[in-house]
């Protein structure tokens, strides 16, 4: 009986290792030349057996090599991480071997197997992906069906937001005020004066030329500027002393929480206009900005109540000890300690919001999935919905990357608990 | 010697429950006063009703010179001119022990930066931690915190301080810092009210002590006298117990 039940030990570790190794060599050769060589080594057993095999091999290879404190530092990182138990064990085998079965046929539609080259579809010969879509709409995508030659004032608008950001990471502190109202009130009022045009011998491009990348850009970024203050003054309204601003505030964020953005959208276009009196006309982008603007506010205000109401109450009391009233208490002792707290929760809604933007599809705007939805029905390029959605799908996580990655650094570098 | 501060008949009530029995009370300028009592007695309650932290429903608060109600309209000003420190430091986290300082001067009394910074720098000496001036309150012991917290409640050069159990969330041996603070504070000629349990420094410092139970004030003396020979069994009771 005491030899039936071998455990591994130091002594005899070598031969353990060894055959263990063998047996996993053997579990892993068997899924790799299934995978790559069509080549079934276990087809001599039974169906259901030969399709288990290498695990059930892998398995018993990985009990043999589980040896406590064997010395060897390699052997013991793995059997701490991956091969503690026999339950690890198989669940790292199945994870590697799902790994190796699907990963290719993944890498070879995106890269090994797809099309780069050409400039129609006839071009994409391979099995893969056919970038060559994407290629030849890019620019639509990222323009919308915005002029060709008027293309560069929305570059310009960008590029100059962009050199703003940038200059505020690196200005001395005392401009970097300026250059934060510079860009909340002055750049807003250019950027779309730039880009719609009309005056200062531009062309006028209407707002339902824009669309692709750029438009996602400018939805979110307004909604985003926006829907921070009214946020706030919405929560500090909920938490109000008085009955007709606290009852507004509830009244306010309740609706808008209660309603699906889609429907908020469909109102914005096909109902506010009935409440304009005959003749008025209000953009139909401006309509969307409110209605996002507003949406986002409502979900905002909840998120930043909730780090209102974790600061102690020795905060207020604090604050209100030393002489300041509401306004000075709240926006130099309490907003500034509950934005902190609640950054994660404002990141999560940015996020929400900037995915939400798709949405406007509904009033006939295109944004950059909405662009990607109009290319697939193209009649030369049918049959692209792949590639143009795992395309707008990249964009999107880039962005929504990169935000949450700013967020994440924002929250250590306020941080004063070092 | 003139009145600063006067409570006539106040009484407080939280729902139900009467925190405050028609309190009446007189403070002078320059004056000690150390309040002592049973938790739950509304020793806290009546030094937070002097600044209108909690607020009275019946009698009269005046301090210097203006009555504390409701129709208050500039309350901040007499908060501006009343310090308090508390029994948690209160100190705003997210601001360097400078900066705690300097806001309220800066933004309540409109001092320049440089002027209020000095300010700052020579109260943060009167209490020795000027040395900690740029840290956050995070990385200071709660005795440093609590001196910072008194520090930054003299920055608006307040005519009276309110001290609510400024020692009973410290360790005991920073209990001795703190208090040395306050003993100095005291001879510099501050009008002080303070909630404190330790015998020791009222002895030192008070000119008169005040015993409270269940919202009344049960005996008021002279410091010598509430020691020596407490009036009330009350009294007596509480002091054996606690000396």
């Amino acid at each position: 009986m005491k030899n039936l039940l071998i455990k591994p030990s130091k002594e005899n570790l070598t031969s353990f290792v060894t055959l263990g190794g063998l047996l996993i060599f053997i579990g892993f050769f068997d899924v790799l030349a299934n995978k790559f060589l069509n080549l079934n080594v276990t087809g001599f057993l039974p169906n259901k057996v030969s399709y288990f095999a290498p695990l059930i091999i892998g398995t018993i290879g990985l009990y043999l090599i589980r040896i406590e404190f064997s010395g060897n530092k390699l052997l013991d990182k793995i059997n701490t991480n991956f091969n503690s138990n026999n339950l690890n064990a198989i669940l790292t085998l199945i994870v590697i071997f799902a790994l190796i079965k699907y990963i290719p046929p993944v890498l070879n539609w995106l890269f090994f197997d797809a099309n780069f080259i050409g400039n129609t579809k006839e071009d994409c010969t391979g099995n893969g992906a056919c970038w060559v879509f994407v290629k030849v709409w890019f620019n639509r995508f990222v323009y919308g069906m915005y002029p060709d030659a008027e293309q560069w004032r929305i570059n310009s608008a960008f590029i100059m937001l962009f050199s703003l950001v940038g200059a505020s990471f690196f200005v001395p502190a005392k401009f970097k005020k300026y250059i934060l109202i510079f860009l909340l009130f002055v750049y807003p009022v250019i950027g779309l004066k730039v880009i719609s045009g009309g005056d200062f011998g531009l062309k006028y491009v209407e707002t339902g030329a824009w669309g692709g990348l750029s438009l996602t850009f400018i939805v979110s970024a307004f909604a985003l500027i926006l829907c921070f203050p009214i946020g706030m003054f919405l929560a500090l309204g909920r938490r109000s002393q008085l009955p007709a601003i606290r009852y507004t505030s509830i009244g306010f964020i309740e609706l808008w929480r209660g309603v699906p953005l889609i429907t908020v959208l469909f109102m914005s276009a096909v109902m506010f206009p009935m409440f304009l009196p005959d003749g008025t006309y209000v953009d139909k982008l401006i309509r969307v900005l409110i209605a996002i603007t507003l949406f986002e506010a409502a979900y905002m205000a909840e998120v930043i109540r909730g780090g209102l109401q974790a600061l102690p109450k020795g905060q207020y009391e604090a604050a209100k000890s030393l002489g300041m009233g509401y306004w000075r208490m709240h926006f130099l002792i309490i907003l500034p300690q509950a934005l902190k707290l609640v950054i994660p929760g404002i990141a999560n809604t940015f996020l929400a919001l900037v995915k939400d933007t798709p949405l406007i599809f509904v009033v006939g705007l295109l944004e950059l999935a909405g662009m990607v939805n109009l290319a697939k029905t193209n009649p030369k390029w049918l049959g692209m919905a792949m590639e143009g959605y795992v395309f707008a799908g990249l964009v999107f996580w880039i962005i929504c990357y990169a935000m949450s990655r700013y967020s994440q650094n924002l929250e250590k570098k306020l941080s004063t608990e070092r | 010697m003139s009145k600063i501060i006067e409570l006539k008949n106040v009484n407080k009530w939280f729902d139900k429950f009467q925190a405050l029995k028609d309190v009446n009370l007189e403070v002078n300028q320059q004056e000690k006063i150390v309040i002592c009592g049973p938790s739950g007695s509304g020793k806290s309650t009546l030094i937070r009703c002097i600044n209108r932290l909690e607020e009275h429903q019946k009698g009269e608060i005046i301090v210097d010179g203006k009555e504390i109600s409701a129709n208050t309209k500039d309350i901040e000003k007499i908060r501006a001119e009343v310090g308090m420190v508390f029994q948690q430091f209160n100190l705003f986290p997210h601001l360097s022990i400078l900066d705690n300082c300097t806001l309220a001067p800066i933004w309540v009394k409109k001092m320049p930066k440089k002027q209020a910074e000095e300010l700052a720098m020579q109260n943060l000496e009167r209490v020795q931690i000027a040395d900690q001036a740029k840290k956050f309150p995070g990385q200071l012991s709660g005795g440093q915190q609590q001196r910072s917290a008194l520090a930054r409640a003299l920055c608006m050069e307040p005519k009276i301080m309110l001290f609510d159990e400024p020692t009973s969330a410290l360790d005991p041996e920073m209990i001795k810092e703190v208090l040395d603070s306050m003993v100095d504070l005291a001879k510099a000629g501050m009008t002080m009210i303070v909630v404190t349990h330790e015998m020791g420094f009222a002895k030192e410092v008070a000119d008169n002590m005040i015993f409270m139970d269940e919202g009344k004030i049960v005996e008021k003396a002279k410091t010598k006298d509430f020691f020596d020979n407490p009036k009330s069994d009350r009294t007596k009771l509480f002091l054996s117990q606690i000396l």
